[in-house]
């Protein structure tokens, strides 16, 4: 592990300009090299940073290949059975009303296993946070169609590429969650370059100011890479996606009530 | 506290408020509703938590949540609704948190029916979910033991951070008999929390609840530190009742309902001039085992009646270890054994004893 140097360390001549926030761990992450898993952890961490709400927060971490989030993030954490984040969720929230909650979750764990768990969550307008990674495939288990598979994709449960005639469409969760009444901050954002990175980053800080501000449930969904099992580089990966999922997955808000939309206007 | 006219799923319910429950997440399903009803009227009243889930799954997870939090938290079902817990079961039991789950059992398998059965004995002793554990299994016969049994099962699934299961069935759920309250305990503080609880990493290291550990040998680990508890659990939490077991030479052994009929098959059967006794598991896990081991050196016999197939009747049959005869009798399908049916399943026992010269 690379050796970090404290504060006093930093010679005067030179300017502390980039370092670890204090709600991620120093662990080497097990993520596969070009995965966008990091860029999301680390604006989740800065966000908490920045909002001085580490001490208070509790993560929960899904089943997939966010699995061990726990070790990453500096902050109380569980581990979910697979698709059941928001339950746990929602029955944590309301017995500890003061503290800052979040789900962090992928495409499988949310939009297949875990629909009804996410969708009745956001329904009832639960205090809570979700960060939802769509990378349009299973990654943990090496490679598997998702509810967020494209058409035509091909994947190891999808080897001529997703039928849609007959495993039907991918699923579109900011649009259906931004629907429901209960959700009150909905938008989908991409870390595919940086500007996308910022934005995302912006959003993720309104959805935890809408918790904090007890407004209802928010998610930012975030379009993701995976190189590993896409079988690309990560820059390819990272132009396919800007091509391909884009496009599917239009970028921008599902659901920003009035309410919310206020908390943009004030620091 | 006097004795009030009670019916025992709003009984069970009130029961765990006094016991301080902070929250309840459940679902309905016939029999055990009025539980859940109970619980959607007073916890507001009391200033506490309410939640009707989505469906089983939803409310053992929010349980799973809110024991993280070290809130003293449950859930209660019937037998279908069970079955869609099993999964938050295990997850439970591997993360080490308490918690107290109720099942008014129903007539299996599939949808089956409403009416009493005790067909889950197997799924509650033996097949709670996926992995190596149990849960504490307590089985009451009556209103009153329904609400101590309550008050019983969250201080053990604190004391052993682990799962403790109520069984009962619509007969004991859905009846009204006299019995008693416990007095109102006061909730714990939210700041009382445990230390092992996700209440936010202020001033420590941040707190984990998970079940997954990759290695083989840290899950061993783990394993055995359960195993171990399972142990301690074992040793020192079985508990049973007996009645007329002094002089008995025939022993009959029944839980829940099927007990408390089998108390008066007693009666009827001492009457009839036979030495009979019962020993009621109050524990379903862990067995009364020993005591079983024991009783079995000096009876004739033995017949093991339950509300369902003969399930109880296997644990029976290892704790005796052919040290005598042991026989079943049992109806399904919602089907209450009534003394008359139990009494002629004794005296065809007593004369095959009889007739293999074990007068």
């Amino acid at each position: 592990m690379a050796k970090e140097i404290t504060t006093a360390e930093i010679p005067e001549d030179m300017e502390l300009v980039y370092r670890r926030p204090e709600s991620l761990t120093a662990a080497h992450t097990h993520y596969c090299p070009g995965c966008t898993h990091g860029v999301i952890h680390r604006l989740v961490a800065e966000v908490l940073d920045e909002l001085g709400v580490r001490e208070r927060t509790i993560g929960i971490a899904p089943v997939g290949c966010s699995v061990l989030a726990y070790y990453y993030f500096n902050v109380d954490m569980a581990e979910a059975a697979h698709g059941r984040a928001p339950a746990m969720a929602t029955g944590l929230k309301r017995v500890s009303p003061d503290k800052v909650v979040f789900t962090y979750q992928g495409d499988g764990d949310l939009a297949a296993i875990g629909t009804a768990e996410i969708v009745q969550a956001a329904n009832r307008g639960e205090l809570i946070t979700t960060i939802f990674v769509n990378n349009a495939i299973y990654g943990m288990t090496g490679g598997q169609m998702a509810p967020t598979t494209l058409p035509g994709q091909v994947t190891t449960s999808s080897p001529t590429g997703r039928d849609v005639e007959t495993a039907g469409f991918p699923i579109r969760m900011a649009e259906l969650l931004g629907g429901l009444p209960g959700a009150v901050y909905v938008t989908r954002q991409a870390v595919l370059d940086v500007p996308g990175i910022r934005r995302t980053k912006k959003a993720i800080k309104l959805a935890f100011r809408t918790q904090l501000e007890g407004l209802g449930f928010s998610m930012v969904e975030v379009l993701s890479t995976c190189s590993t099992n896409w079988h690309m580089g990560p820059l390819e990966a990272l132009e396919w996606a800007r091509e391909h999922m884009v496009s599917y997955f239009p970028l921008g808000d599902t659901k920003v009530t009035d309410a919310v939309q206020a908390l943009t206007k004030k620091r | 506290m006097a004795k009030e006219l009670l019916e025992g799923n709003a009984a069970i319910a009130e029961a765990a408020i006094r016991a301080g429950v902070e929250a309840f997440y459940g679902y309905p399903i016939t029999p055990q509703t009025e539980v859940l009803e109970h619980f959607s009227k007073r916890m507001p009243e009391e200033g506490r938590v309410f939640l009707q889930a989505e469906s089983e799954i939803a409310s053992i997870n929010m349980v799973y949540g809110a024991a993280s939090a070290g809130a003293r938290v449950m859930s209660s079902s019937s037998s279908p609704g069970i079955s869609l817990m099993q999964e938050g079961l295990s997850y439970i039991a591997c993360s080490e948190v308490p918690a107290v789950l109720i099942n008014i059992m129903r007539g299996g398998p599939g949808l089956g029916n409403v009416q009493p059965s005790q067909g889950d004995y197997f799924q509650a002793v033996k097949t709670t979910g996926h992995g190596d554990f149990h849960m504490i299994v307590l089985a009451p016969a009556n209103v009153q033991e329904a609400i101590d049994y309550v008050v019983l099962a969250f201080d053990l699934a604190e004391k052993y951070r682990t799962i403790a299961m109520v069984v009962a069935d619509g007969a004991i759920g859905q009846m009204m008999e006299p019995a008693e309250l416990p007095p109102m305990r006061p909730v714990r503080p939210p700041g009382e929390r445990p230390s092992w609880a996700l209440t936010g990493a202020k001033g420590r290291k941040p707190n984990i609840i998970t079940s997954l550990y990759l290695g083989a040998e840290n899950l061993e680990e783990v394993n055995l530190r359960l195993q171990a508890k399972l142990r301690r659990i074992a040793e020192n939490e079985v508990r049973w009742k007996e009645h007329d077991t002094e002089d008995a030479d025939l022993l009959l052994v029944a839980f829940g309902t099927v007990g408390r009929v089998c108390q008066t098959v007693v009666r009827e059967a001492r009457r009839r001039g036979m030495k009979v006794g019962l020993v009621r598991p109050v524990t379903l896990w862990p067995f009364p085992t020993a005591r079983l081991a024991e009783l079995a050196r000096q009876v004739r016999g033995m017949l093991v009646v339950e509300m369902n197939a003969g399930q109880m009747v296997e644990d029976v049959r290892l704790a005796v270890e052919g040290a005598c005869p042991v026989r079943f009798y049992g109806r399904m399908g919602g089907v209450i054994p009534l003394p008359d049916d139990i009494l002629p399943e004794l005296e065809k026992l007593d004369a095959e004893l009889k007739a293999q010269g074990r007068g």
